[in-house]
């Protein structure tokens, strides 16, 4: 047999039928369901007369639209009130489960998912959303779909598909101080561009991905889609194995063994072939700071707002331009010269315990500074607001002026009332920089949880390898210790 | 779906990489939970000069003259020129809908995101990738051109301007096939029932953790 990919394997095992002309039909194993992609979806089935195929493969949580504060009161927006009530009624009259707004464990989709176990290795994992590709940290195969195709998979519980190509890229050595799995990815994307991984799957693989913890790898995997990738995976180790164990919907017992024991292929054998491969060394990566309104648009800290001049194609000048008009940013600017006027901590990006003890790490007993008009901090879900205010990480943030939210999507995105108004500057753990995404007219600059709490006390961008080298020691990582059940 | 077979229209140029899916369609029109409608707040934010909200009705606001849908020449396009990686972002087909609410029926572009890519099709909506240097020339005629038409055939696959040759151009089969025929994917899959039943039953037995 020849040597396979890792997404090849998983591609492999999901094959329902190959039709002649290379598309195939491949089985999901999960189905991940949010209140925004969906209503359409269940609408679809009512109307065509038909049911769920499998019930249980589907878990679905509101977070789009939900509000980070005073949530007992519901929602004040009638909108996004119907949409999450419609998740409700579709969830109740076609009996699927769901974390409610008001359950301990609701939260992001995608941060629900893997602390639930629901993400287990070697599945296909899709949801609504684009950035289901966080599901690939688990040596899974996951990736975001379109409304007719979430009909599809709640009616059949599989997807029409055609297999993209391999593309692995590799990130050795160790990353240094005061850089993360998020600059990792913003490098790669500023490397190879938004649409760098368009018709690829892309395995992270080397030593500073395997050195991840899996928040870290979910962090990556998460922003492949930025890359323009069908998805991102990381291949299984024991890091994998140890997460998932003892959470809710992980298997038990025997299954459990023998779960084990079929993960440990899920790898890359040593002499499959890549279409693309890439090498990256991480100890060139240094913080990143996104300057403009498409994440590629991306420079290391250290660095300068960039000139459209100095760039040669003419449709990506032109871009630049449209960009830095938008952003109110001058070319030459220094980064760390950079202002918000709001900072935001959250998102599937970086919403889960780590980034807000890298976060709390850097705020320590700092003030926001004068000049930031809110800054806040929404955990990914219920259960990491729970463990880290059992770590009294909430202090911290409240104590330096941050609002300590109640979780959901919040101002990745702006469809609940969090957002930017015009003309303000963010800096945001979030995943896009598009123009308008957090409230139209908004400026965002993407980073890491440690650069926005840097920003938020120092009341500009600044270095954090410079504040960490001053800080007694890092905030130590260890294994969540999350409660299983609500 | 409905059918696609040939499409002579008016072509617009929207000359931008990296067209997302936020721009398409702002997110505050993300709370309906219809699939209709949404063709009015297509490009919202760079169409109108004031903020929209859903429910609004959009017919006296304050257009952005600047914005190439806006320009009297365009006002009819079928035909969208853009840029690379069109459709990048988030997975909403509420994109395609908006699209095809307006009028659009094909988009050519050098690249477009994946996720997109896929939603257009199920919208009767086509996908037409062509190569930057040719798509140059096809922006240039439109800019020089008032009222400058593509015909664009599918079962030929072929693109060919009022006074030029035919550009070909690649579409998957099946697509192809779904498209000329607007056949409804589920309907499709459920022809397989079969086939769907005996793969749970061995995979059941290989992975029975995931059932």
């Amino acid at each position: 047999m020849s040597a396979k990919t890792l997404y090849d394997k998983i591609w492999d095992s999901h094959i329902v039928r190959c039709g002649e002309d290379g598309t195939a039909l491949i089985y999901i194993d999960r189905h991940l369901v949010h209140e925004v992609t969906s209503p359409q979806a269940f609408e679809g089935l009512r109307l065509a007369g038909r049911t769920l195929w499998r019930q249980g493969a589907n878990l679905a949580v509101p977070d789009h639209n939900v509000p980070t504060t005073h949530r007992d009161q519901g929602i004040s927006d009638p909108v996004s009130r119907t949409q999450v009530e419609t998740l409700d009624q579709n969830c109740d009259e076609f009996g699927i489960q769901e974390f409610s707004m008001l359950d301990p464990r609701q939260g992001i989709v995608h941060i629900v998912g893997p602390e639930q176990g629901a993400t287990l290795p070697g599945m296909t994992v899709v949801c609504g959303d684009s950035h289901t590709s966080t599901h690939g940290a688990f040596g899974a195969l996951a990736f975001g779909i379109g409304t007719s195709e979430v009909e599809h998979v709640l009616a059949t519980q599989c997807l029409i598909q055609r297999k993209s190509k391999n593309m692995r890229i590799r990130v050795e050595s160790e990353l240094p101080c005061g850089v993360t799995a998020k600059d990792i990815a913003l490098a790669i994307i500023g490397h190879i561009g938004t649409a760098g991984g368009n018709r690829h799957v892309i395995e992270f693989a080397g030593s500073a991905i395997t050195g991840l913890s899996m928040e870290g790898r979910m962090t990556l995997c998460n922003m492949t889609i930025e890359a323009g990738a069908r998805a991102g995976m990381v291949a299984v180790d024991q890091k994998t194995i140890d997460y998932v164990q003892g959470r809710p919907f992980s298997p038990t017992d025997d299954q459990w063994d023998q779960a084990v024991l079929a993960w440990t292929d899920l790898h890359s054998d040593d002499d499959a072939v890549f279409d693309v491969e890439l090498v990256l060394d991480a100890t060139d990566i240094v913080p990143q700071v996104t300057w403009g309104t498409s994440p590629e648009m991306v420079v290391p800290i250290s660095g300068k707002v960039p000139d459209p001049n100095d760039e040669p194609d003419a449709v990506k000048q032109s871009a630049m331009k449209k960009a830095l008009a938008y952003m109110d940013l001058e070319s030459g600017t220094a980064i760390v010269d950079i202002k918000p006027d709001k900072v935001f901590i959250g998102s599937c990006t970086n919403g889960r315990v780590e980034d807000l003890r890298e976060a709390a790490a850097v705020v320590g007993d700092g003030q926001v500074a004068g000049n930031i008009k809110l800054a806040m901090v929404v955990p990914g879900s219920g259960l990491v607001k729970q463990q880290a205010e059992q770590e009294g990480l909430d202090r911290i943030f409240l104590d330096a002026g941050f609002e300590w939210r109640d979780p959901g999507c919040s101002m990745c995105l702006a469809m609940n009332a969090d957002r930017l108004e015009p003309g303000e500057r963010c800096a945001s753990t979030s995943n896009r920089n598009f123009e308008g995404r957090q409230g139209q007219g908004g400026r965002t600059h993407l980073v890491s949880p440690a650069m926005a709490a840097a920003a938020a006390i120092a009341g500009h961008f600044v270095d954090i390898r410079e504040v960490q080298r001053s800080l007694p020691q890092r905030h130590g990582v260890h294994r969540p210790r999350y409660p299983l059940e609500g | 779906m409905e059918k696609f077979e040939k499409l002579n229209g008016i072509v617009v140029p929207l000359d931008r990489p990296n067209v997302d899916t936020d721009a398409i369609i702002p997110k505050q029109f993300l709370k309906s939970v219809k699939r209709s409608g949404f063709g009015p707040n297509l490009f919202d934010e760079w169409r109108y000069l004031d903020h929209g909200e859903p429910g609004q009705d959009n017919s006296d606001r304050p257009l952005n003259p600047k914005f190439i849908l806006n320009h009297n020449r365009y006002h009819e396009a079928q035909i969208l020129l853009a840029r690379d990686n069109f459709g990048c972002g988030s997975s909403r087909e509420h994109a395609p809908w908006a699209l095809v609410d307006y009028g659009i029926k094909v988009i050519i572009a050098p690249s477009f995101a994946d996720i997109f890519f896929n939603n257009c099709f199920k919208n009767g909506l086509l996908p037409i990738v062509m190569e930057r240097t040719v798509l140059d020339g096809l922006f240039q005629q439109t800019a020089d051109t008032d009222g400058y038409r593509l015909l664009v055939d599918l079962e030929a696959q072929t693109v060919t301007p009022s006074n030029g040759e035919p550009i070909g151009f690649e579409v998957d089969t099946f697509r192809k096939h779904c498209l000329l025929n607007g056949l409804d994917d589920i309907s499709l899959t459920l022809e397989h029932v079969d086939d769907i039943r005996a793969y749970e039953q061995r995979r059941q037995q290989e992975a029975p953790w995931l059932f």
